[in-house]
Protein backbone atom coordinates (compact mmCIF):
# COMPACT_ATOMS: atom_id res chain seq x y z
CA UNK A 1 0.00 0.00 0.00
CA UNK A 2 1.55 3.65 -1.45
CA UNK A 3 2.11 5.17 2.60
CA UNK A 4 -0.13 8.61 2.64
CA UNK A 5 -0.50 8.44 6.49
CA UNK A 6 2.41 10.99 7.23
CA UNK A 7 3.16 11.60 11.03
CA UNK A 8 2.60 15.33 11.15
CA UNK A 9 1.40 18.18 9.47
CA UNK A 10 4.87 19.86 9.07
CA UNK A 11 6.06 16.21 7.73
CA UNK A 12 2.94 16.28 5.20
CA UNK A 13 4.06 20.09 4.14
CA UNK A 14 7.35 18.37 3.34
CA UNK A 15 8.18 19.57 -0.50
CA UNK A 16 4.69 20.55 -0.86
CA UNK A 17 4.89 24.21 -0.06
CA UNK A 18 6.63 27.41 -2.24
CA UNK A 19 6.45 30.99 -2.10
CA UNK A 20 3.30 32.41 -4.47
CA UNK A 21 1.24 29.68 -4.81
CA UNK A 22 -2.30 28.68 -4.83
CA UNK A 23 -3.88 26.79 -1.91
CA UNK A 24 -7.32 26.32 -1.94
CA UNK A 25 -8.94 24.96 1.71
CA UNK A 26 -12.15 23.55 2.98
CA UNK A 27 -14.33 24.85 5.78
CA UNK A 28 -17.19 27.89 6.20
CA UNK A 29 -16.65 29.88 8.58
CA UNK A 30 -14.70 28.40 11.18
CA UNK A 31 -16.65 25.28 10.79
CA UNK A 32 -14.81 22.08 8.91
CA UNK A 33 -11.51 24.06 8.40
CA UNK A 34 -8.32 22.47 7.89
CA UNK A 35 -6.98 23.75 11.77
CA UNK A 36 -3.89 21.74 12.00
CA UNK A 37 -2.34 22.08 8.44
CA UNK A 38 -3.35 26.02 8.91
CA UNK A 39 -0.69 26.11 11.81
CA UNK A 40 1.34 24.28 9.71
CA UNK A 41 1.45 26.84 6.57
CA UNK A 42 2.26 29.75 9.56
CA UNK A 43 4.93 27.77 10.55
CA UNK A 44 6.52 26.75 7.58
CA UNK A 45 7.19 30.63 6.24
CA UNK A 46 5.59 30.56 2.83
CA UNK A 47 4.41 33.73 1.56
CA UNK A 48 2.68 35.19 -1.04
CA UNK A 49 -0.11 32.97 -1.29
CA UNK A 50 -3.39 33.06 -2.85
CA UNK A 51 -5.70 31.52 -1.22
CA UNK A 52 -8.85 29.97 -2.23
CA UNK A 53 -11.63 29.37 0.31
CA UNK A 54 -15.20 30.81 1.01
CA UNK A 55 -14.32 32.88 4.30
CA UNK A 56 -10.92 34.13 5.52
CA UNK A 57 -11.65 33.23 9.29
CA UNK A 58 -11.44 35.78 12.08
CA UNK A 59 -8.79 37.58 13.26
CA UNK A 60 -6.72 35.29 15.75
CA UNK A 61 -8.33 31.85 14.54
CA UNK A 62 -8.43 29.81 10.78
CA UNK A 63 -7.16 31.43 8.04
CA UNK A 64 -6.80 34.66 10.10
CA UNK A 65 -3.93 33.40 11.41
CA UNK A 66 -2.20 33.27 7.83
CA UNK A 67 -3.04 36.96 7.46
CA UNK A 68 -1.55 38.23 10.29
CA UNK A 69 1.46 36.98 9.79
CA UNK A 70 1.21 38.48 6.14
CA UNK A 71 1.92 35.49 4.62
CA UNK A 72 -1.31 35.85 2.10
CA UNK A 73 -1.18 38.29 -0.74
CA UNK A 74 -4.94 37.00 -2.53
CA UNK A 75 -8.13 35.33 -1.09
CA UNK A 76 -10.26 34.09 -3.13
CA UNK A 77 -13.47 34.05 -1.40
CA UNK A 78 -17.32 34.72 -1.81
CA UNK A 79 -17.59 36.52 1.89
CA UNK A 80 -14.60 38.31 4.45
CA UNK A 81 -16.98 40.19 6.81
CA UNK A 82 -15.53 38.86 9.77
CA UNK A 83 -11.88 39.96 10.12
CA UNK A 84 -10.64 43.10 10.86
CA UNK A 85 -6.94 42.09 10.13
CA UNK A 86 -8.55 41.56 6.55
CA UNK A 87 -9.97 44.44 6.13
CA UNK A 88 -6.97 46.36 7.76
CA UNK A 89 -4.58 44.99 5.02
CA UNK A 90 -7.09 45.31 2.14
CA UNK A 91 -7.07 48.68 2.67
CA UNK A 92 -3.75 49.78 2.89
CA UNK A 93 -3.12 47.98 -0.43
CA UNK A 94 -1.10 45.17 0.97
CA UNK A 95 -3.91 42.45 0.10
CA UNK A 96 -5.98 41.34 -3.05
CA UNK A 97 -9.39 40.47 -2.83
CA UNK A 98 -11.38 38.31 -5.71
CA UNK A 99 -14.80 38.23 -5.14
CA UNK A 100 -16.72 34.49 -6.09
CA UNK A 101 -20.75 34.12 -5.20
CA UNK A 102 -20.96 31.36 -2.85
CA UNK A 103 -22.15 28.75 -5.21
CA UNK A 104 -19.92 29.78 -8.18
CA UNK A 105 -17.03 28.90 -6.19
CA UNK A 106 -18.51 25.89 -4.75
CA UNK A 107 -18.68 25.17 -8.64
CA UNK A 108 -15.52 26.19 -9.71
CA UNK A 109 -13.80 24.06 -7.03
CA UNK A 110 -16.05 21.06 -8.29
CA UNK A 111 -15.62 22.19 -12.00
CA UNK A 112 -12.10 22.62 -11.82
CA UNK A 113 -11.31 18.85 -9.66
CA UNK A 114 -13.27 17.14 -12.65
CA UNK A 115 -11.35 18.76 -15.29
CA UNK A 116 -13.73 21.53 -16.69
CA UNK A 117 -12.50 24.87 -17.34
CA UNK A 118 -15.21 26.75 -17.44
CA UNK A 119 -19.14 26.83 -17.14
CA UNK A 120 -21.63 29.17 -17.75
CA UNK A 121 -24.06 30.25 -14.66
CA UNK A 122 -27.14 32.90 -14.33
CA UNK A 123 -25.11 33.81 -11.32
CA UNK A 124 -24.07 37.57 -11.23
CA UNK A 125 -25.18 38.39 -14.61
CA UNK A 126 -25.68 41.68 -14.73
CA UNK A 127 -23.67 42.27 -11.43
CA UNK A 128 -19.81 43.66 -10.81
CA UNK A 129 -18.66 39.93 -10.61
CA UNK A 130 -19.86 39.85 -14.15
CA UNK A 131 -17.25 42.56 -15.45
CA UNK A 132 -14.82 41.39 -18.10
CA UNK A 133 -16.05 37.80 -18.47
CA UNK A 134 -17.71 36.36 -21.53
CA UNK A 135 -21.72 35.80 -21.54
CA UNK A 136 -23.85 33.66 -23.50
CA UNK A 137 -27.49 33.26 -24.20
CA UNK A 138 -28.98 30.00 -23.09
CA UNK A 139 -32.72 29.32 -24.34
CA UNK A 140 -33.22 33.51 -24.15
CA UNK A 141 -31.57 33.79 -20.42
CA UNK A 142 -28.49 35.39 -19.99
CA UNK A 143 -25.61 33.45 -18.51
CA UNK A 144 -22.08 34.29 -17.71
CA UNK A 145 -18.91 32.25 -17.86
CA UNK A 146 -16.98 30.87 -14.73
CA UNK A 147 -13.48 29.39 -14.74
CA UNK A 148 -12.92 26.23 -13.00
CA UNK A 149 -10.36 26.17 -10.31
CA UNK A 150 -7.29 24.11 -9.89
CA UNK A 151 -5.05 24.89 -7.03
CA UNK A 152 -1.16 23.46 -6.14
CA UNK A 153 -2.56 21.90 -3.08
CA UNK A 154 -5.23 21.35 -1.31
CA UNK A 155 -5.82 21.88 2.53
CA UNK A 156 -9.02 19.66 3.88
CA UNK A 157 -10.44 18.40 7.22
CA UNK A 158 -12.56 14.98 7.30
CA UNK A 159 -14.13 13.12 10.67
CA UNK A 160 -13.14 9.99 9.65
CA UNK A 161 -10.11 8.53 6.84
CA UNK A 162 -8.88 4.85 6.21
CA UNK A 163 -5.01 4.63 5.12
CA UNK A 164 -6.30 4.77 1.53
CA UNK A 165 -7.62 8.21 2.09
CA UNK A 166 -11.01 7.35 1.56
CA UNK A 167 -12.78 10.67 4.21
CA UNK A 168 -16.05 11.13 5.71
CA UNK A 169 -17.38 14.30 6.37
CA UNK A 170 -19.62 15.24 9.75
CA UNK A 171 -22.50 17.08 9.35
CA UNK A 172 -22.32 20.67 7.87
CA UNK A 173 -18.62 20.51 8.56
CA UNK A 174 -18.66 18.67 5.33
CA UNK A 175 -19.17 22.52 3.60
CA UNK A 176 -16.26 22.60 0.80
CA UNK A 177 -14.54 20.08 1.97
CA UNK A 178 -14.99 17.59 -0.61
CA UNK A 179 -15.02 20.29 -3.86
CA UNK A 180 -11.87 21.66 -2.37
CA UNK A 181 -10.71 17.71 -1.89
CA UNK A 182 -10.98 17.32 -5.89
CA UNK A 183 -8.89 20.65 -7.27
CA UNK A 184 -5.67 20.18 -5.57
CA UNK A 185 -2.95 19.23 -7.54
CA UNK A 186 -2.39 17.27 -4.13
CA UNK A 187 -4.07 17.47 -1.74
CA UNK A 188 -3.59 16.87 2.12
CA UNK A 189 -6.47 15.94 4.63
CA UNK A 190 -6.13 16.04 8.40
CA UNK A 191 -8.74 14.29 9.93
CA UNK A 192 -10.16 13.49 13.71
CA UNK A 193 -9.99 10.15 13.51
CA UNK A 194 -7.79 7.50 11.54
CA UNK A 195 -9.53 4.43 10.85
CA UNK A 196 -8.45 0.76 10.10
CA UNK A 197 -8.86 -0.81 6.21
CA UNK A 198 -12.66 -1.78 5.94
CA UNK A 199 -13.67 0.27 8.67
CA UNK A 200 -15.72 2.50 6.76
CA UNK A 201 -18.43 1.59 4.80
CA UNK A 202 -18.11 2.00 1.14
CA UNK A 203 -21.15 3.48 0.52
CA UNK A 204 -20.60 6.35 3.21
CA UNK A 205 -17.32 7.41 1.53
CA UNK A 206 -17.46 10.91 0.62
CA UNK A 207 -14.21 11.75 -0.94
CA UNK A 208 -12.61 8.63 -2.56
CA UNK A 209 -8.82 8.48 -1.76
CA UNK A 210 -7.77 8.99 -5.27
CA UNK A 211 -8.57 12.33 -4.17
CA UNK A 212 -6.32 12.51 -1.74
CA UNK A 213 -2.49 12.08 -1.44
CA UNK A 214 -1.65 12.95 2.02
CA UNK A 215 -3.31 12.46 5.18
CA UNK A 216 -2.49 13.22 8.93
CA UNK A 217 -4.57 13.21 12.23
CA UNK A 218 -5.67 16.31 13.30
CA UNK A 219 -4.02 17.33 16.34
CA UNK A 220 -6.12 20.69 16.85
CA UNK A 221 -9.60 20.40 16.68
CA UNK A 222 -10.40 23.60 18.41
CA UNK A 223 -13.94 23.86 16.39
CA UNK A 224 -14.18 27.32 17.91
CA UNK A 225 -17.92 28.68 17.37
CA UNK A 226 -18.52 32.41 16.00
CA UNK A 227 -22.45 32.92 16.77
CA UNK A 228 -22.96 30.32 19.79
CA UNK A 229 -26.98 30.79 19.67
CA UNK A 230 -28.76 29.09 22.02
CA UNK A 231 -32.39 28.36 23.67
CA UNK A 232 -33.58 27.52 27.02
CA UNK A 233 -33.74 23.89 27.74
CA UNK A 234 -37.38 24.81 29.62
CA UNK A 235 -39.04 26.71 26.72
CA UNK A 236 -41.16 24.60 24.90
CA UNK B 1 -48.65 52.92 12.99
CA UNK B 2 -46.02 51.01 11.08
CA UNK B 3 -45.63 46.95 11.70
CA UNK B 4 -42.62 45.45 13.84
CA UNK B 5 -40.20 43.16 12.03
CA UNK B 6 -41.92 40.38 13.62
CA UNK B 7 -45.16 41.29 11.85
CA UNK B 8 -43.08 41.73 8.95
CA UNK B 9 -41.76 38.63 9.43
CA UNK B 10 -45.56 37.16 10.13
CA UNK B 11 -46.57 38.65 6.61
CA UNK B 12 -43.95 36.72 4.61
CA UNK B 13 -44.83 33.47 6.49
CA UNK B 14 -48.58 34.11 5.00
CA UNK B 15 -46.31 33.63 1.66
CA UNK B 16 -45.21 29.81 2.63
CA UNK B 17 -47.44 26.70 0.82
CA UNK B 18 -46.96 23.13 2.67
CA UNK B 19 -44.14 21.50 1.18
CA UNK B 20 -42.71 24.41 0.05
CA UNK B 21 -38.04 23.98 0.31
CA UNK B 22 -37.42 27.90 1.88
CA UNK B 23 -34.17 29.50 2.20
CA UNK B 24 -33.97 32.46 5.09
CA UNK B 25 -31.25 34.99 4.85
CA UNK B 26 -29.35 36.73 7.93
CA UNK B 27 -31.58 39.01 9.73
CA UNK B 28 -35.32 39.77 9.95
CA UNK B 29 -36.12 36.96 7.47
CA UNK B 30 -34.77 34.35 10.03
CA UNK B 31 -37.68 35.14 11.75
CA UNK B 32 -40.11 33.98 9.73
CA UNK B 33 -39.42 30.67 10.46
CA UNK B 34 -41.12 31.55 14.07
CA UNK B 35 -44.17 32.11 12.37
CA UNK B 36 -45.23 29.40 10.19
CA UNK B 37 -48.74 28.20 10.34
CA UNK B 38 -49.70 25.22 12.49
CA UNK B 39 -50.85 23.00 9.14
CA UNK B 40 -48.04 23.79 6.75
CA UNK B 41 -45.30 22.00 6.87
CA UNK B 42 -42.18 23.40 5.24
CA UNK B 43 -38.11 22.41 4.99
CA UNK B 44 -35.47 25.08 5.97
CA UNK B 45 -32.35 24.87 3.73
CA UNK B 46 -29.01 26.69 4.66
CA UNK B 47 -26.95 26.94 2.08
CA UNK B 48 -23.81 25.83 3.36
CA UNK B 49 -25.13 22.45 3.06
CA UNK B 50 -28.23 21.26 5.24
CA UNK B 51 -31.49 20.70 4.13
CA UNK B 52 -33.90 20.44 6.95
CA UNK B 53 -32.78 23.28 9.82
CA UNK B 54 -33.76 22.43 12.83
CA UNK B 55 -34.31 25.50 16.06
CA UNK B 56 -31.29 26.72 17.88
CA UNK B 57 -29.62 24.12 20.03
CA UNK B 58 -29.86 23.96 24.03
CA UNK B 59 -26.41 24.69 25.85
CA UNK B 60 -26.57 20.63 26.11
CA UNK B 61 -26.96 19.98 22.38
CA UNK B 62 -24.51 22.76 21.03
CA UNK B 63 -22.72 21.26 18.44
CA UNK B 64 -19.72 22.96 16.51
CA UNK B 65 -20.15 21.01 13.00
CA UNK B 66 -23.70 21.98 12.77
CA UNK B 67 -24.27 25.69 12.16
CA UNK B 68 -26.37 27.49 9.56
CA UNK B 69 -25.44 29.98 6.86
CA UNK B 70 -25.51 32.99 9.37
CA UNK B 71 -22.44 30.99 11.55
CA UNK B 72 -24.91 29.87 14.36
CA UNK B 73 -25.38 26.61 15.91
CA UNK B 74 -28.25 25.13 15.25
CA UNK B 75 -29.85 21.42 15.44
CA UNK B 76 -30.92 18.72 12.80
CA UNK B 77 -34.12 17.18 12.43
CA UNK B 78 -35.71 13.64 11.58
CA UNK B 79 -35.69 14.88 7.69
CA UNK B 80 -32.48 16.60 7.88
CA UNK B 81 -29.71 15.67 5.13
CA UNK B 82 -26.32 17.19 4.90
CA UNK B 83 -24.97 18.14 1.42
CA UNK B 84 -21.77 19.39 0.07
CA UNK B 85 -21.97 23.37 -0.28
CA UNK B 86 -22.27 22.49 -4.54
CA UNK B 87 -25.18 20.30 -3.66
CA UNK B 88 -26.62 23.15 -1.90
CA UNK B 89 -26.06 25.21 -4.50
CA UNK B 90 -27.57 22.76 -6.79
CA UNK B 91 -30.82 22.86 -5.32
CA UNK B 92 -30.46 26.95 -5.37
CA UNK B 93 -29.11 27.33 -8.93
CA UNK B 94 -31.26 24.54 -10.51
CA UNK B 95 -34.37 25.88 -8.83
CA UNK B 96 -35.47 22.93 -6.46
CA UNK B 97 -35.85 25.40 -3.51
CA UNK B 98 -39.69 27.43 -3.94
CA UNK B 99 -38.70 30.60 -2.29
CA UNK B 100 -36.00 32.67 -0.78
CA UNK B 101 -36.97 35.75 2.23
CA UNK B 102 -33.96 38.39 2.04
CA UNK B 103 -32.95 41.36 3.58
CA UNK B 104 -32.35 44.38 1.25
CA UNK B 105 -30.28 47.86 0.73
CA UNK B 106 -32.38 49.04 -2.32
CA UNK B 107 -35.22 47.64 -4.23
CA UNK B 108 -35.65 49.13 -7.87
CA UNK B 109 -39.31 49.13 -9.44
CA UNK B 110 -37.86 46.66 -12.53
CA UNK B 111 -37.03 43.88 -9.56
CA UNK B 112 -33.39 44.87 -9.12
CA UNK B 113 -32.14 44.06 -5.59
CA UNK B 114 -28.91 45.13 -3.92
CA UNK B 115 -28.02 44.02 -0.50
CA UNK B 116 -24.39 43.27 -0.79
CA UNK B 117 -21.85 45.80 -0.86
CA UNK B 118 -21.64 50.07 -0.07
CA UNK B 119 -18.81 51.23 -2.17
CA UNK B 120 -16.66 53.74 -0.47
CA UNK B 121 -17.27 51.44 3.06
CA UNK B 122 -15.21 47.78 3.82
CA UNK B 123 -16.26 45.74 0.92
CA UNK B 124 -17.71 42.35 3.11
CA UNK B 125 -18.19 40.28 -0.48
CA UNK B 126 -21.98 38.85 -1.43
CA UNK B 127 -21.50 35.70 -0.23
CA UNK B 128 -24.76 33.28 -1.64
CA UNK B 129 -26.92 35.75 -2.01
CA UNK B 130 -26.24 36.29 -5.85
CA UNK B 131 -27.14 32.69 -5.98
CA UNK B 132 -30.08 32.66 -4.15
CA UNK B 133 -31.46 35.52 -6.44
CA UNK B 134 -30.49 33.85 -9.59
CA UNK B 135 -31.31 30.39 -8.58
CA UNK B 136 -34.74 30.19 -6.28
CA UNK B 137 -37.77 30.96 -7.94
CA UNK B 138 -39.40 33.06 -5.86
CA UNK B 139 -37.65 36.05 -4.02
CA UNK B 140 -39.48 38.19 -1.44
CA UNK B 141 -37.37 40.90 0.10
CA UNK B 142 -38.35 42.02 3.96
CA UNK B 143 -37.03 45.15 4.62
CA UNK B 144 -37.22 48.79 6.76
CA UNK B 145 -39.06 51.20 3.92
CA UNK B 146 -36.78 53.57 4.46
CA UNK B 147 -32.79 53.79 5.00
CA UNK B 148 -31.12 55.40 8.35
CA UNK B 149 -30.95 58.45 6.37
CA UNK B 150 -34.65 58.45 6.15
CA UNK B 151 -34.46 57.71 2.27
CA UNK B 152 -36.53 55.49 0.04
CA UNK B 153 -35.61 51.79 -0.28
CA UNK B 154 -37.73 50.93 -2.83
CA UNK B 155 -36.66 53.11 -6.41
CA UNK B 156 -36.80 54.03 -9.43
CA UNK B 157 -33.17 52.49 -9.96
CA UNK B 158 -31.04 50.61 -7.56
CA UNK B 159 -27.83 52.91 -6.86
CA UNK B 160 -25.58 50.47 -4.84
CA UNK B 161 -23.81 47.82 -6.79
CA UNK B 162 -26.46 45.17 -7.66
CA UNK B 163 -26.70 41.51 -6.27
CA UNK B 164 -28.99 40.76 -9.25
CA UNK B 165 -31.52 41.99 -11.77
CA UNK B 166 -34.78 41.60 -12.27
CA UNK B 167 -34.97 38.91 -9.27
CA UNK B 168 -37.54 40.22 -6.67
CA UNK B 169 -41.26 39.45 -6.62
CA UNK B 170 -42.48 40.90 -3.55
CA UNK B 171 -41.24 43.12 -0.98
CA UNK B 172 -42.54 43.79 2.68
CA UNK B 173 -41.78 46.85 4.21
CA UNK B 174 -43.05 47.98 7.95
CA UNK B 175 -45.21 50.12 6.20
CA UNK B 176 -46.91 48.11 3.47
CA UNK B 177 -46.34 44.73 1.12
CA UNK B 178 -45.76 45.39 -2.84
CA UNK B 179 -46.18 42.79 -5.20
CA UNK B 180 -46.26 41.92 -8.97
CA UNK B 181 -47.63 38.67 -10.91
CA UNK B 182 -44.31 37.94 -13.26
CA UNK B 183 -41.14 39.41 -13.60
CA UNK B 184 -42.66 41.62 -17.12
CA UNK B 185 -44.97 43.50 -14.55
CA UNK B 186 -45.02 46.21 -12.72
CA UNK B 187 -45.46 46.24 -8.26
CA UNK B 188 -48.47 46.53 -7.15
CA UNK B 189 -49.51 48.11 -3.65
CA UNK B 190 -51.54 45.18 -2.35
CA UNK B 191 -51.44 45.97 2.01
CA UNK B 192 -50.92 49.01 4.11
CA UNK B 193 -49.81 48.48 8.07
CA UNK B 194 -52.63 49.50 9.88
CA UNK B 195 -52.87 53.22 10.42
CA UNK B 196 -50.84 54.22 7.03
CA UNK B 197 -51.96 56.00 4.56
CA UNK B 198 -51.90 55.73 0.89
CA UNK B 199 -50.39 59.30 0.76
CA UNK B 200 -47.69 58.19 3.40
CA UNK B 201 -46.63 55.15 1.33
CA UNK B 202 -46.25 57.26 -1.56
CA UNK B 203 -44.09 59.88 0.24
CA UNK B 204 -41.60 56.97 1.30
CA UNK B 205 -41.74 55.07 -1.71
CA UNK B 206 -39.71 56.59 -5.06
CA UNK B 207 -40.49 53.29 -7.11
CA UNK B 208 -43.16 53.55 -9.26
CA UNK B 209 -46.49 51.28 -8.29
CA UNK B 210 -49.71 50.55 -9.11
CA UNK B 211 -52.12 50.34 -6.46
CA UNK B 212 -54.45 47.76 -5.29
CA UNK B 213 -58.46 48.44 -5.87
CA UNK B 214 -58.88 48.97 -1.82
Amino acid sequence: MVQKVYDSAGAALDGMVRDGMTIVAGGFGLCGIPETLIDALVRSGVRDLTIVSNNAGVDDFGLGRLLRTRQVRKMISSYVGENREFERQYLAGDLEIEFSPQGTLAERMRAGGAGIPAFFTRTGVGTQIAIGKPTADFDGDLYVMERGIVADLAIVKAWKADPYGNLVYRKSARNFNPMAATCGRVTIAEVEQLVDPGAIDPDHVHTPGVFVQRLIRATCNEKRIEQRTTRSAHAA
Amino acid sequence: MSWTRDQMAARAAQELRDGYYVNLGIGIPTLVANHVAPDIDITLQSENGILGLGAFPTEAEVDPDIINAGKQTVTELDRTSYVSSADSFGMIRGGHIQLSVLGAMEVAENGDLANWMVPGKMVKGPGGAMDLVAGVRRIIVLMDHLDKAGSPKFRRACTLPLTGTNVVDMVITNLAVFERPDRASPFRLIERAPGVTLDRVRDATEAHFEVSPA
